[in-house]
């Protein structure tokens, strides 16, 4: 049995989660606290990638990722490789198709905190910076946590980017639902059987811990 | 309100004591994994081979017998649609070594610098149609069978970039029955797929090339029937080494093996012919 898909799947759901964590604390911030109308554009725009097919930022990502598209080229003069068919290509991708799982969360929970908890901690002398990081995200730890669980699983079911970016290379973009769908042309069902009871089982588990967070944080602020 | 206040007020106090080390200790571990994952561990040379997917098993039985040969080298493949590998190696993707399932994707391909080899003929493919031995189907009667009113869906794969989808197409307009089986056709984005439809019983009959109905998983439950090789032009495979493969040592091995007698019997017994 061949584990390396899997761990390339934990390593792609770890460092999606890591990097939609840091840009995501900030935009969240912007949106939940911030009242103009391009706002409402903003958040259309990180929402996208909920309806839009797969298929359709596939292809995009194709065109700006190659070592001649626009971003490409650029990643390929700095690093001397280009980003499809590597894995920090899928993680790019990954970022742009996760977005929506990890803000939508953290502005909510940004939106849940005590408007005057937060003005106590600013006239008392704390600055923006330290109301955020002592006051505000100590306050919204369900969120927080909520969006990173959600990202997490939701990286581990990526399908349709990765197949049109990826190219299925052993250890590289060779993630475990590309593992399922190259295993099932094999015929090799049986290696197919034990990839999809893990992530059946490790997805269920995911959704129950998203339900008990959530009950948490209810009676929490019951 | 207050207690609210109160509360994350303390906490903060509380975990500003306590938690610097933890999260110091936990992050630097969390990170030592994850990058422990990009150093390379083994120094053997690794390369990379794009094959059209009716190589899925012939291929394997070859380069393990290289490996075995050349144990300095490693050998990954990766199988799909020839049409499929052309465009990924367009688009720039680390394959050493490219095997077509026919001559014009390798040819093209060498016209525009991707290929440095001249293109190489390593086998000719046969076309076969399949059926499941337990689907009371008779291969044979071959191609009334397409028009049996219990064959519900005709598996094939997408003649846009596979060219035994391509040949498979060729021999139903030839027997003047592509209008008829249209509604029926089924597109697999490969031969392998395109015999996973079948295998899977999603689909009664499927246009497959010889070399699957040969392996060992489909021969135990299937029947084929050699469709007659003057209904379609002859599937010329063709190979090359890419230019991402240029330098490698390894690429240049596994490129004289697979011309080896060695290499011609393994693709014999998968019903390769010579080209």
């Amino acid at each position: 049995m061949d584990f390396l898909p899997f761990w390339l799947t934990l390593k792609l759901a770890f460092w999606t989660t890591l990097i939609l964590l840091i840009i995501g604390i900030p935009i969240g911030y912007y949106l939940a606290y911030t009242k103009y109308k391009i706002n409402l554009l903003f958040e259309a725009i990180i929402n996208l990638p909920l309806v839009i097919p797969p298929t359709v930022l596939g292809f995009y990502l194709l065109l700006i990722l190659n070592p001649k598209g626009i971003i490409g080229s650029f990643w390929h003069k700095l690093f001397g490789k280009s980003l499809v068919f590597h894995f920090e290509g899928i993680v790019v991708a990954s970022v742009i198709y996760c977005f929506p799982v990890m803000i939508n969360p953290l502005v909510s929970g940004f939106r849940s905190v005590p408007k005057n908890l937060i003005e106590v901690s600013l006239t008392l002398g704390k600055s923006k910076l330290e109301t955020l990081i002592r006051v505000i995200l100590p306050n919204m730890k369900f969120s927080v946590l909520t969006g990173i669980v959600l990202t997490f699983a939701h990286t581990l079911g990526e399908f349709g980017i990765v197949l049109m970016i990826g190219g299925s290379i052993e250890g590289e973009t060779k993630v475990v639902s590309i593992a399922i769908y190259d295993a099932v042309e094999k015929l090799d069902y049986s290696t197919a059987h034990i990839y999809s009871a893990i992530l059946l089982i490790f997805s269920l588990l995911t959704i129950l811990s998203v339900y008990i967070l959530n009950r948490r944080l209810s009676s929490d602020q019951a | 309100m207050e207690r609210t206040i109160f509360r994350a007020l303390a906490e903060t106090k509380k975990q500003k004591l306590k938690r610097p080390m933890a999260m110091f200790k936990v992050t630097t571990l969390i990170m030592i994994i994850f990058f422990s994952a990009f150093i390379k561990i083994s120094k053997a040379e690794l390369i990379r081979v794009y094959a059209a997917a009716d190589l899925q098993y012939a291929l394997p039985e070859i380069t393990s017998l290289y490996e075995k040969k050349y144990p300095q080298d490693k050998v990954e493949t990766i199988f799909g649609s020839s049409g499929k590998g052309f465009s990924q190696i367009q688009a720039g993707a680390p394959f050493h070594l490219f095997l077509s399932a026919d001559m014009s994707y390798v040819e093209k391909l060498y016209q525009m610098g991707l290929i440095v080899t001249k293109p190489k003929p390593y086998a000719k493919g046969i076309l076969v149609i399949w059926v499941r031995a337990d689907s009371g189907l008779n291969p044979s009667n071959f191609p009334n069978i397409l028009l049996d009113p219990r064959v519900k869906k005709i598996a094939i794969a997408n003649w846009e970039h596979a060219p035994y989808g391509r040949a498979a197409k060729e021999v139903l307009e030839n027997y003047g029955i592509f209008e008829k089986v249209k509604n029926k056709l089924v597109l697999g984005e490969n031969v392998s797929q395109t015999a996973s439809f079948v295998y899977s019983k999603s689909a009664e009959v499927g246009f497959i090339p010889l070399s699957l109905a040969l392996s060992e998983n489909m021969k135990k439950v299937g029947l084929y029937y050699i469709v007659s090789e003057d209904k379609y032009k002859p599937i010329i495979q063709g190979y090359g080494i890419t230019k991402y493969g240029e330098n490698s040592p390894g690429a240049k091995r596994l490129y004289e093996f697979l011309s080896s007698p060695e290499a011609t019997q393994i693709f014999k017994k998968y019903g390769f012919e010579r080209p």
